[in-house]
């Protein structure tokens, strides 16, 4: 009687038996983990001997001996190092990089926005925009835009003048060049002193509300602050910049600055391509922002703007912020695509040339991956430490 | 009181008046564009901008691409600018005379019907799988996965037993090789996708760490690194005689990437698997693969068969980057023909852009489509 009590009485829960096949399994997926790596170095060692290509990372600090069309930092074929051309190509990929992410927000938010629009045609045409550029792989969209657009613009005989002294032909952009006198440095000066009084301004107005809850406009004294005192101290140092315009030689542009087809189709495809992803990331945001909010904030008399901005925008950000961060990452990696058509990114330039005059593909290879892992891992760190910041408190 | 009856009201209606219509402001085609496009003068604003556009845009694109265009040639003749012709529009007489070469690429004539009937197959088995009411759709994921395989590779490649002489697959080329890339990429991401997933979750540290590493690492990098990977590394990671054709080496970094992008796409799904369902179904006795594949699988797949679809487009536009490591897919035999100086025009380079984008969006868009349908199938199913 005592015993069948006790069986019906909770028991501790059941110890969980360390299950065998687990362990074995496990045991068998390093066993086979470990000989396929062990066999792969085998292999690698055995094929690059054959083959009389040194291992090692030696080859970094050699001489490159080819040339780079876009350089950031000095670079010359004759002297610079394989290491000094992995940087110059880095630095090419995160300059196409950067502009495209900047565009690409920019176009991406206004045709998010657009497609939400009330006015169908402007909806529609936003939602054209969408369906046709997300369904066409962006690699054929780079190449028309660099073969069928750019390198179809006329030659250098035929070349574009453009107003202010711009070149345009099928060898790339020429802008003139901003050459500034000594006396620039005011104007500077005066930029961020205008910035920082401009904050200032905003944080006393700020404070000032909080206290007595009424507002001042501030956007005129900001906008004096911001652009009116660096145009006054441009005027007063007797507007010490001029612009040298690129000259038309016989073969050849000279001066000014040059953009390149290549440049400028990676730059057109990776932003036309990525604002439609992130026209739906922005659209997908507002709509998840509940009527009601709108609604409650109008309830509360705050106008249109200022619904807008302090209670729609900031909810719909924390929807936004993550998927819009992975494009961001995507479109990094996507410049990656500058290699059909020559650019010299870090895949072109490393694991290409470098590559190929140096034969050792596992090096390379190995650390240009690791270039975009380090990118991509450190991007979602900041992306996870956002989420836990900006998470929702439940009551 | 009375008086009502007797008395013979005459402004006292007998019958329902008659219904008026809606204000002619509301209603119609005049009330919807009030509504739509001229509620406010911002609105206007943004309307004539827009019309004016489409004025603008569209007109010349027909001329282009229709009108002007040239439909009939043998040579670049045809589309160059003449007096007869002062604006060619699109050189379509390229596309009609190297068509066969976008579809085969360089498979011999005579082989071509195996192409034609290995298309037919696939069609076969995507609408069985795809088609909801489709019956047996058992069946018919295992014709997807496991008979067709092997039926397209006894196709395409040969089989010199049953008479079908071997083409090497570097005569493979265009909309042949962009689907056998899609293809495989899609059969062989499934299946290693969902055992990465499964891995993902596992209880086994070793398990789960090494998929974890394996996604993590291939979702970080470019597909372009992968390929070159796959390119260049893998004949140096086998002895030598074992190492891979082009095309293969190709296939094996396409279909890793995919599995990667899929593991994570189908560990959406089974997170969203309630954890009710795990319990029950260890409860009723059920062993974890039984678990998985009776009961957490049929639930998590339907979930995220939309994010699959999607995926899947993604791995389509994809297959074109294998251009990058010298494969003819079709992106790669329009780049090929354009370069051909028989054909050199001014309009050849867009017109073969133009097909491939009508491709590729007609394939894409269509799957979409399909998405969304599914999604709002759930949802129908899911609304009780």
């Amino acid at each position: 009687m005592v015993e069948k009590i006790q069986s019906l009485l909770p028991q501790e829960p059941p110890r969980r038996p360390r299950r065998i096949g687990g362990i074995v399994l496990q045991i068998a997926l390093i066993v086979v983990i470990t000989g396929l790596a062990y066999g792969a170095i085998l292999n690698v060692a055995q094929n690059l001997a054959r083959a009389h290509i040194a291992s090692g990372f030696g080859f970094w600090s050699n001489t490159a001996g080819f040339d780079i069309s876009q350089t950031l930092i000095s670079y010359s074929a004759s002297t610079s190092s394989f290491g000094r051309a992995f940087w110059v190509g880095l630095l090419n990929t995160l300059v196409v990089a950067a502009i495209g992410i900047v565009l690409a927000t920019v176009l991406g938010f206004i045709i998010g926005i657009a497609r939400l629009s009330r006015n169908w045609l402007v909806a529609r045409l936003a939602g054209g925009y969408v369906e046709l550029i997300r369904n066409v792989p962006l690699l054929l969209q780079l190449l028309f835009w660099y073969n069928a657009v750019l390198k179809a613009l006329p030659e250098l005989r035929g070349s574009v003048g453009l107003p202010g002294g711009g070149i345009l032909n099928n060898r790339g952009l020429f802008l003139p060049r901003p050459e500034s006198s000594p006396h620039f440095s005011a104007v500077l000066i005066a930029l961020f002193a205008g910035i920082a009084a401009a904050l200032v301004l905003r944080d006393w107005s700020r404070r000032r509300r909080e206290r007595t809850g009424t507002q001042i406009r501030i956007l005129w004294p900001v906008l004096g602050l911001v652009c009116g005192l660096p145009l006054a101290a441009f005027a007063l140092a007797g507007f010490p910049l001029s612009f040298s315009a690129p000259q038309m030689g016989r073969f050849n542009v000279s001066g000014g600055i040059e953009i390149l087809p290549e440049f400028a189709a990676l730059v057109l495809a990776l932003t036309i391509y990525t604002a439609a992803f992130i026209a739906e990331v922005v659209r997908a945001g507002v709509l998840s922002v509940h009527a009601g909010q709108t609604e409650a904030a109008q309830a509360l008399g705050l106008r249109f703007a200022a619904a807008l901005h302090l209670v729609v925008v900031p909810q719909a950000m924390r929807v936004i912020i993550p998927p819009l961060t992975s494009q961001y990452l995507n479109l990094i990696k996507n410049s990656s695509l500058a290699v059909a058509i020559g650019y010299p990114d870090l895949v072109q330039v490393f694991a290409g040339s470098v590559l190929n005059i140096t034969g050792q593909a596992v090096e390379v290879i190995a650390i240009t991956m690791t270039v975009y892992l380090t990118i991509s891992l450190f991007t979602s760190l900041l992306i996870n430490l956002y989420a836990r910041a900006t998470a929702i408190v439940e009551r | 009181m009375s008086a009502i009856g007797d008395q013979p009201f005459l402004y006292v209606r007998r019958a329902p008046a008659d219904r008026l219509p809606p204000p002619a402001a509301r209603a119609g085609a005049l009330g919807w564009s009030r509504a739509n496009l001229f509620s406010s003068p911002a609105n206007i604003a943004l309307t004539l901008v827009c019309v004016l556009f489409v004025i603008w845009a569209v007109p010349p694109l027909l001329r282009f691409f229709l009108i002007d265009a040239v439909w009939s040639g043998t040579d670049r003749d045809a589309c160059l600018a003449s007096p007869a012709q002062p604006q060619p529009g699109a050189c379509w007489a390229f596309v009609r005379v190297w068509y066969s070469y976008f579809v085969y690429g360089f498979y011999p004539i005579s082989e071509r019907w195996r192409v034609d009937l290995f298309f037919l197959a696939l069609a076969f088995g995507i609408v069985w799988l795809l088609r909801l009411s489709a019956p047996r759709r058992d069946i018919g994921a295992f014709y997807f996965f496991i008979v067709l395989p092997i039926l397209s590779f006894v196709l395409l490649h040969g089989a010199p037993f049953i008479g079908l002489i071997v083409v090497p697959t570097a005569l493979w080329g265009g909309i042949l090789v962009t689907v056998v890339v899609a293809t495989i990429g899609i059969v062989f991401s499934l299946p290693f996708g969902i055992l990465l997933a499964l891995g993902r979750r596992s209880e086994m540290s070793v398990v789960r760490l090494s998929t974890v590493i394996f996604i993590e690492f291939v979702r970080g990098v470019p597909l372009i690194t992968v390929l070159f990977m796959a390119s260049v590394m893998l004949p140096l990671f086998v002895p030598e005689r074992l190492a891979p054709d082009k095309l293969i080496r190709a296939l094996i970094g396409v279909a890793l990437f995919a599995s990667a992008y899929m593991a994570e796409v189908v560990r959406g799904g089974l997170v969203a698997v309630p954890r009710g369902q795990y319990e029950a179904a260890r409860a009723l006795g059920l062993s974890y693969w039984r678990m998985t594949g009776l009961v957490i699988l049929p639930q998590a797949l339907r979930v995220t068969l939309p994010n699959i679809v999607n995926t899947f487009i993604g791995l389509f536009k994809d297959t074109t980057l294998v251009f990058v490591v010298g494969i003819f897919d079709f992106l790669r035999t329009i780049e090929a023909a354009r370069a051909d100086p028989k054909w050199a025009a001014p309009t050849t380079a867009v017109t073969g852009y133009v097909l491939a984008a009508l491709f590729y969006f007609v394939c894409c868009y269509g799957m979409s489509r399909y998405a969304r349908n599914v999604e709002a199938r759930l949802a129908r199913s899911d609304r009780r």
